[in-house]
């Protein structure tokens, strides 16, 4: 195959866009897409200051690193589930993307501030690992963008993410969710950070093929938690019917964004309260995390870990 | 063929190009990237006699 742009040799094919790319216009052509999506939805303005989750995959690692190189600085947050050698290994991915970017990063680690790792919080507050791990590392980033004087959290979130939840929620209508899937959740000064997602318009494959060509060093392994996932098998559903009919995840993906404003669908939001405790947005007197907290025994002794690159950051 | 699929080294009948070792393997193409002497190649690519293929997974999450 040749790159529809210069002739060369392709190292891509793009059946969506019907279209193959070699390294260098594939590289610009990804960076381009994330460029384009932070201008088109208005994601991030002048004075926001961005902090972006990275778990020490292929997602995030790539986001810091485009972020940084197309001139928005952003700095890291890892949340280190204690799930052994695996959190290990993507703290070291990280480290590495930090010092190679030089942007600091934080850690919070869930055996220190909590006493337990994900797989024990989850038995004990009797849900699944997944659930878990999704409230917890909701709350986290929340918090460590506020107590860090950020504004904005950065997520890794992909098409094929973004699809897959789409899919669940339309398959069950979890109305609650359905319409509050677009790429920017607004912030709420004080309580709640605007959360952006980049990646919303790039999918799986190509951010793989980003980072393989980039070399970026990310953690190959699947969370050993997420085996069996339903997550997992609504992607391979839509990988076969991506297959068969290309371009039909960034349809699926585009056709709601432009319903939701279209039909400009008021997102049912129901009266906000602040929790007593913490202040994090919610409808009752405690949020969530802290009324599960609180009600099965767990202790929250919340701090993040510094990790400054070796070199001066230049804003 | 040698191939190297999911990090284990497994072995497979010969195949002419990519596209024919995803079919081989059973393989969504969108959900694997083919890399061949460490770079990354597309579907039609036709394998030479010492070539190293390598095939990555890409989906994650939970």
């Amino acid at each position: 195959m040749k790159c529809k742009v210069c002739g060369g040799k392709a190292v891509i094919s793009l059946r969506a866009y019907n279209s193959a790319l070699c390294e260098k216009d594939f590289i610009s052509f990804l960076e381009n897409r994330v460029f384009k999506t932070i201008k088109k939805y208005k994601l991030i303005n002048d004075k926001d200051k961005l902090l972006i989750a990275v778990s020490g995959g292929k997602d995030s690692l790539s986001l810091w690193y485009i972020l940084n190189k197309l001139g928005f600085n952003a700095d890291g947050m890892y949340i280190d589930l204690g799930i052994g050698g695996y959190s290990d290994l993507s703290l070291e991915k990280v480290k590495k993307m930090s010092d190679m970017l030089k942007r600091p990063f934080y850690t919070f680690h869930l055996n220190d501030a909590m006493g337990k790792g994900i797989e024990a919080i989850s038995k004990k507050i009797k849900r699944t690992t997944c659930s878990a791990c999704g409230m917890i590392k909701r709350y986290i980033m929340n918090r460590v963008c506020l107590d860090k004087g950020y504004n904005v959290i950065v997520t890794g979130h992909n098409l094929d993410d973004e699809a897959s939840a789409l899919m669940g929620n339309l398959l069950y209508w979890k109305e609650e969710y359905l319409w509050k899937k677009g790429m920017m959740l607004n912030e709420e000064e004080g309580h709640l950070s605007k959360k952006i997602k980049p990646l919303f318009l790039c999918s799986e494959r190509e951010m793989a093929a980003y980072a393989v060509l980039c070399g970026i060093d990310y953690i190959y392994d699947e969370c050993p938690f997420s085996i069996g996932a339903k997550s997992l098998f609504y992607k391979e559903l839509l990988n076969r019917l991506e297959d068969n009919s290309p371009g039909t995840k960034l349809q699926f993906l585009k056709g709601y964004l432009k319903f939701i404003r279209q039909m400009n669908i008021e997102k049912n939001r129901r009266e906000m309260k602040y929790c007593i405790n913490c202040g994090y947005p919610t409808v009752s007197d405690k949020c969530n995390f802290c009324r599960i907290m609180e009600k099965y025994g767990i202790e929250r002794n919340i701090i993040f870990e510094e990790y400054r690159p070796t070199y001066e950051v230049f804003e | 063929m040698k191939v190297e699929f999911n990090g284990k080294s497994i072995e497979i009948k010969k195949v002419s190009t990519v596209s024919k070792l995803l079919e081989e393997l059973a393989i969504n193409r969108e959900t694997h990237l083919v890399i061949v002497n460490n770079r990354l190649v597309t579907e039609d690519y036709r394998f030479n006699q010492d070539d190293k293929a390598k095939i990555i997974k890409v989906v994650s999450g939970g």
